[in-house]
């Protein structure tokens, strides 16, 4: 390759390097001194006059993981070869009133405009069969009908749920852990003798182990995935799944979540977003389509194939939420359950339409779902969710 | 040594490698820093330990790792027994308990398990820890001293420096994602399932007995397949074990015998979802296609 870079002389090779991390840096990379260093060290063994060994080479010390690994040759060409690439994450989301960005502000914001975007809101949606048109027919069928492509989750994230919702997410949280570890730690009351502090202790003794020390098996966290269905049917519920979801997230740094109506997303990133507005702001750009069609099974299999492989194991533990309601085809919900089964995670259901009386769960999916399940619960306040903690610690 | 005489070294040895592969490794040996090696089940990322033990002539030890795997089993353990035998031999010839104490901690009452055994061997061995993401992350935490400093800090005796530094080779392919911490310690290099020139590469290596036009067919087959949404994608193993139960079976042609054909895919597909879901008429299609 005969590319000339823009700085053949004009500075040198460890301050170019120097800026190629910092270049990486701007890009998400997780890198800094030592990489630059590294990286310099490693340019030692190779063809310098080579671009394609010196990506190799640089691409080797400063990728860590795959998502970096598949990103870096773009960036590398862009930075030594003039190809010019635009960054591509780490750029503001934009906001609306780029003014408020605090917390207090984003409540104070929400209840300016609150009218002004229910009335945005409520515009009747053309392709909806109407099933929520129906005003005044009581609670349950809200008046709220939602435009599919613009959805404000600020009033899905409202601050007067979030303490509530927390408080269950976190006593959720807690009740649900793992008990099968093989790690032993020292514990008085343990079933097994810790003989290396055994030894120890009867070198006073003479030898004679006079005192026995005890291990055990540790409690620990499990990990919780949630998986909520923020189709047209779960409209209603879906502040409280959201409120839950969010305290979840909060209160455990390794829980996952996702939604899904017709696709699925992940919404870890954005819900962990230390910025609150731009989390909401985030979020609403992911929920295009709330409120439309569900297709459990296909999302079922999005999350098998995108996500289950990485992060769920032995200690996960699955919440879906969703009343069973499918528009796709209800065999591959069983099929995509067995599947994800066979990780070894434990599944929960929480069905908010379980609580109403002589509700039997004859939806198709619901009943392909069923015998996968290791518990499934009625759940539609954050009341009757906080209330699962005691089923919960039975698992 | 250049990164391209690596390559070729490790071609000789019978691992056909990518350049971005043979780069990263020879960086990893040139810096002495570990090389962590991602990649779906099968695709030859264990092998590459063996090679680079094989090219350097020097021994592979290798660590399995497990869920509720522990210090005790990776990194030393007190030799108990012998502890005991040994206090209650000394407590009856009245030696003072101090050194009683100081004679069970010694190194004579240590037992080595892999990774102590791998920084105190004359000549740098190759350590394999094999999927490390089976591993709690608690367990990561003890391999950070072991990774960047090349030494072991036991309570009773103090700290044990490498007499040689090891070839750490790492290997995971996402039943947990790693620790930043792990990873930044180490050199990156993710190992994909090999193109098709590669892969017939690799196969005429290891089965020179096969015919050409039989070898391009397998590929072929596999490569295809791999593109159907299976549970277990083959990997280059299933490949070359197909590879051996079609030459068992005396095939010369993949379409010569549909039913040897359909029976011999116990060797490719390794659950009853994926034989399911390549029934005996996509076989053929694909079979026919290949090559």
């Amino acid at each position: 390759m005969a590319t000339v870079t823009k700085f053949p002389t004009r500075t040198s090779i460890p301050e170019r390097m120097g800026d190629f991390t910092r270049h990486l840096r701007q890009n998400g990379f997780r890198v800094g001194m030592q990489e630059t260093e590294m990286g310099l060290q490693s340019l030692e063994g190779i063809n310098l006059s080579n671009p394609l060994e010196v990506r190799m080479a640089l691409k080797a010390v400063c990728c860590a993981d795959l998502h970096a690994f598949g990103r870096f040759d773009d960036l590398f060409n862009a930075f030594w070869l003039n190809q010019s690439l635009m960054r591509t994450d780490h750029q503001q989301t934009k906001v609306n009133k780029p003014d408020r960005r605090t917390i207090d502000n984003l409540s104070k914001f929400m209840m300016q405009h609150d009218t002004g975007n229910t009335g945005e809101n409520e515009t009747p949606d053309g392709d909806r069969d109407g099933e929520a048109n129906s005003d005044g027919e009581g609670k349950l069928l809200s008046t709220r009908v939602f435009n599919k492509n613009q959805i404000d989750m600020r009033e899905y994230l409202q601050s007067e749920d979030r303490a509530a919702a927390e408080q269950a997410a976190q006593r959720i949280a807690a009740a649900i852990r793992y008990k099968r570890s093989r790690r032993r730690k020292a514990d008085r009351k343990g079933a097994i003798i810790d003989l290396r502090r055994v030894i120890r202790r009867s070198i006073g003794t003479g030898g004679e182990p006079v005192q026995l020390l005890r291990r055990r098996r540790p409690d620990r966290p499990a990990h919780l995935v949630a998986i909520l269905d923020v189709s047209g049917s779960m409209t209603i519920y879906a502040r409280v799944f959201l409120a839950f979801i969010r305290g979840l997230i909060d209160v455990d740094r390794r829980a996952d979540a996702f939604l899904f109506h017709t696709n699925l997303m992940n919404v870890s990133d954005a819900l962990r977003d230390s910025n609150s507005l731009r989390a909401v702001n985030r979020l609403s750009m992911m929920a295009q389509g709330f409120g439309g069609g569900t297709r459990i099974g296909y999302c079922l299999h999005q999350f098998n194939t995108q996500y289950a492989s990485r992060i769920i194991g032995r200690r996960s533990v699955v919440i879906i939420m969703s009343d069973g309601y499918d528009t796709g085809d209800s065999k591959i919900v069983g099929t995509e359950l067995s599947r994800l089964r066979r990780k070894g995670c434990k599944i929960i259901w929480l069905n908010p339409l379980l609580g109403w009386k002589h509700y039997e769960p004859v939806a198709a999916s619901m009943s392909a779902a069923l015998p996968y399940l290791d518990k499934f619960s009625p759940c539609n306040t954050l009341e009757s969710l906080a209330a699962l903690e005691f089923e919960l610690e039975q698992l | 040594m250049t990164w391209k005489n690596l390559k070729n070294r490790l071609g000789h040895a019978g691992y056909v490698s990518s350049d971005e592969l043979s780069m990263a490794i020879y960086i990893a040996l040139q810096l002495e820093r570990p090389i962590l090696l991602e990649g779906d089940a099968g695709v030859g990322k264990t092998q590459v330990a063996k090679t680079i033990a094989e090219i350097e002539d020097t021994e592979l030890i290798r660590l399995q790792c497990y869920e509720g795997l522990d210090a005790a089993a990776a990194i030393y353990e007190w030799n108990y027994q012998r502890q005991l035998l040994s206090i209650r031999a000394s407590a009856d010839s009245g030696v003072s308990p101090d050194k009683i104490e100081n004679r069970i901690f010694s190194r004579e009452f240590l037992l080595e398990r892999p990774l102590l055994r791998a920084i105190q061997q004359e000549r740098p061995p190759v350590l394999l820890i094999d999927e490390i993401d089976r591993a709690d992350e608690e367990f990561e935490a003890f391999l950070l001293e072991i990774l960047s400093d090349f030494q072991i800090t036991i309570p009773e005796l103090g700290t044990i420096a490498a007499t040689s530094k090891p070839i750490v080779v790492l290997t995971a392919n996402g039943t947990r994602d790693l620790s930043d911490a792990l990873r930044r310690r180490c050199i990156y290099s993710h190992v994909p399932f090999p193109d098709r020139a590669t892969e017939l590469a690799i196969l005429r290596m290891r089965a020179p007995e096969l015919s050409p036009r039989l070898a391009g067919q397998i590929v072929g087959f596999v490569q295809s397949i791999r593109k159907e949404d299976l549970e277990k994608k083959p990997g280059i193993a299933e490949t070359l074990d197909w590879a051996a139960a079609l030459a068992g079976l005396g095939l010369k042609d993949l379409t010569e015998d549909p039913v040897a054909l359909q029976a011999s895919l116990v060797a490719l597909l390794k659950t009853e979802a994926d034989q399911a879901a390549l029934p005996g008429e996509v076989v053929q299609r694909l079979a026919g296609v290949a090559g």
